[in-house]
């Protein structure tokens, strides 16, 4: 387990409260004026060999990412955007970052501007959060009396505002490009990359995004250097997370706990267990609902973080752990998160807006046992059509999870869809009539 | 998904009034020059805050006019994103998550009671006018499931019993208590906190 104070979000649980004296207690806002003065150069290097990997999902490299902006202010101004739109199921670390550790962010949002060359950073928080936003917004308003940002941040010469921007309930918005388009007051609808946000993002100028839990961790890892936090973890998966474990454990939580932890750790020691024993798992959602689900077999010795995930057809996603147990109708978990896509889908692209629907509703077939045999293999290759065909990583998001209930469960689909439209009986009834329909054990 | 019929009986006319104009300048004032239109969604929610919780169509006209885009796209924004309502809803609207993790923590236990205190169907008043539902998706408090949002408060940790509670306190015109209902204020691992012992003793 991860010694007490390495860990960086020591106020996950409002021990001692959000507010900047309490915040100051937890070493926040000490000597950032230091860290600004080594300079751009420097700080981006120390997040590179940090090794720290975006938090919100895809896990690119945050100092490669800051390093794409341009490094002199053109014509256009640069913009940081934080992600905070989080909406993935199974997923709520950043609720607990934006209301018990508001400071940590703002001055992650201090430093990355300054990296990035950015005078204005706007903070995209999902709509249903409002009572989070407020808390952040009674933090900034802290921030700016005492000078820690605003005009001359600090006494660094540095000018940054920040403002929050609510969101309207569209999971979509968590994809960088859609969270800019609705940034702009727009649909929520996906740009094509390239051209990158990092050149031609916000009001078409270079824009970075990251996400909250990344931006939070940069302060710490600055104080305490790059070498401390690539020592946790191992390489290329390094430093800690945040794990949110909800559904069917004994004490559902948020921890923050070193990369690469044993999964079975994890929900054994921290959850405490799953609910009815280990023995009862049966499927593990690793990392919220857009990556493919585990079965037992695996879950025994895996490993969390992103390589190992990868290893496993899966991914470490956003660490939102979803535990399934024996009493659960796994294919009915699946049709319920098929739905969940099917509504958020932003309707773009075709593959996705048409086949999102088109897997919740065979789903929701199979659950019912419903579906023929056949139509399995008809539901794997309808993901495989929306899979890499649409604008975003929505597409991917959507049919992943049914591709790990397939890839895993396909024995069990099977046993309960055992349909049979073939018409045996032949009867002599009158034309355009379907036949299968007549028979009473087909009806 | 939200209520994105349009509703039949239209206000005529539709003004900020001076509360929500200073809002609304504030909040355009956060963009650069001529950005204005970023400011479309938080207008939104100003215009469906001083309209008991939806947007008339004339408040699309007038948002539209108030930041110089056109009505259209006004409109495209409000029937895209879910948490605009485009119809009256209830005073307590109550939005029970039922994706996957609270489901699997029994989500739908709660659906139930929803249709047998308030109202069979979604988006229906309950019978004295105070109360609709609806099921929404995932609410990203997961760990603290099942729960719903009753119009900007969350309530955590929720069973059937401890909902029928919530909805009876509404119903004797009190308002119930936001937050966990299993004691907890945050989303720690309860009686098994293994972790930061330190700053809870402290």
């Amino acid at each position: 387990m991860l010694k007490d104070e390495d860990r960086i979000f020591q106020n996950l649980y409002n021990d001692s409260g959000a507010d900047i004296e309490s915040a100051k207690l937890r070493n926040d806002w000490n000597g950032t004026k230091d860290i600004l003065e080594k300079g751009r150069e420097w700080i981006i290097n120390e997040v590179k060999s940090s090794e720290l990997r975006g938090r919100g999902g895809a896990g690119f490299p945050t100092g490669l990412k800051w390093s794409f902006a341009p490094k002199e202010v053109g014509s256009r101004p640069h913009y940081l955007v934080i992600n905070a739109d989080e909406s993935e199921p199974g997923t709520c670390k950043d609720r607990d970052i934006l209301r018990f550790e508001p400071h940590k962010l703002i001055e992650g949002c201090l430093i990355a501007s300054y990296a990035v060359n950015a005078h204005k950073c706007y903070i995209y928080i999902r709509g249903e959060y409002f009572n989070e936003g407020q808390k952040l917004q009674t933090a900034i308003d802290e921030a700016y009396k005492n000078n820690l940002i605003g005009k001359n941040a600090l006494n660094s010469g540095w000018d940054l505002d920040i403002y929050i921007h609510y969101g309207a309930g569209a999971y979509i918005c968590g994809e960088e490009t859609a969270l800019l388009e609705s940034l702009e007051g727009k649909k929520g609808q996906p740009r094509l990359k390239p051209p990158f946000p990092a050149l031609i993002g916000l009001y078409g100028c270079p824009t970075i995004i990251n996400n909250v839990e990344t931006v939070a961790a940069v302060p710490t890892i600055l104080r305490r250097g790059a070498k401390w936090f690539s020592s946790l973890g191992r390489p290329k998966n390094t430093g800690t997370k945040i794990y949110c474990i909800s559904g069917n454990v004994n004490n559902p939580c948020n921890v923050e706990e070193e990369m690469g932890i044993p999964l079975k750790e994890l929900i054994e020691t921290h959850a405490g267990g799953v609910v009815g024993g280990w023995d009862n798992l049966k499927a593990v959602i690793p990392g919220g609902s857009s990556m493919p689900m585990l079965p037992k077999e695996i879950c025994d010795n895996m490993k969390m973080d992103f390589d190992a995930c990868v290893e496993n057809k899966t991914g470490l996603g956003t660490a939102g752990i979803v535990v399934i147990n024996n009493d659960q109708d796994i294919i009915k978990c699946m049709a319920r998160i098929a739905r969940f896509y099917k509504h958020e889908s932003c309707g773009q692209c075709t593959p996705c807006r048409e086949g999102s629907g088109w897997m919740w509703r065979m789903l929701e077939r199979m659950a019912a046992g419903e579906a023929t045999p056949d139509e399995v293999d008809m539901l794997f290759d309808v993901t495989k059509q929306i899979e890499g065909h649409t604008i975003c990583a929505f597409g991917e998001g959507s049919s992943w999870p049914v591709q790990g209930l397939i890839r895993h469960f396909k024995d069990e689909i099977l046993e309960r869809n055992k349909f049979d439209p073939v018409v045996k009986k032949n009867k002599n009834i009158p034309y355009l009539v379907d036949q299968h329909l007549l028979e009473k054990e087909n009806a | 998904m939200s209520i994105k019929k349009i509703h039949k009986e239209q206000p005529e006319t539709f003004k900020f009034n001076d509360k929500s104009m200073e809002a609304a300048n504030k909040i355009v004032s956060n963009y650069p020059d001529g950005k204005q239109q970023s400011a479309v969604m938080a207008l939104l929610y100003i215009a469906q805050r001083q309209n008991d919780n939806w947007i008339p169509l004339q408040a699309m006209k007038y948002i539209a006019k108030f930041l110089e885009m056109p009505y259209i796209k006004v409109y495209e924004v409000a029937t895209f994103y879910s948490m605009y309502n485009l119809s009256p809803v209830g005073k307590y609207f109550f939005q029970i998550c039922t994706t996957t993790p609270c489901m699997l923590r029994g989500a739908y236990d709660l659906v139930k009671v929803c249709k047998n205190k308030i109202s069979e169907k979604e988006n229906v008043l309950s019978e004295d006018g105070k109360i609709s539902w609806m099921e929404v998706e995932c609410l990203g408090a997961c760990v603290n499931s099942p729960m719903m949002q009753v119009n900007e408060d969350y309530y955590e940790d929720l069973n059937d019993k401890k909902l029928e509670e919530i909805i009876e306190t509404i119903y004797q015109n009190k308002i119930p208590k936001p937050g966990s209902y299993s004691g907890r204020i945050n989303a720690e691992p309860v009686n098994n906190r293994k972790t930061l012992l330190g700053n809870k003793n402290a």
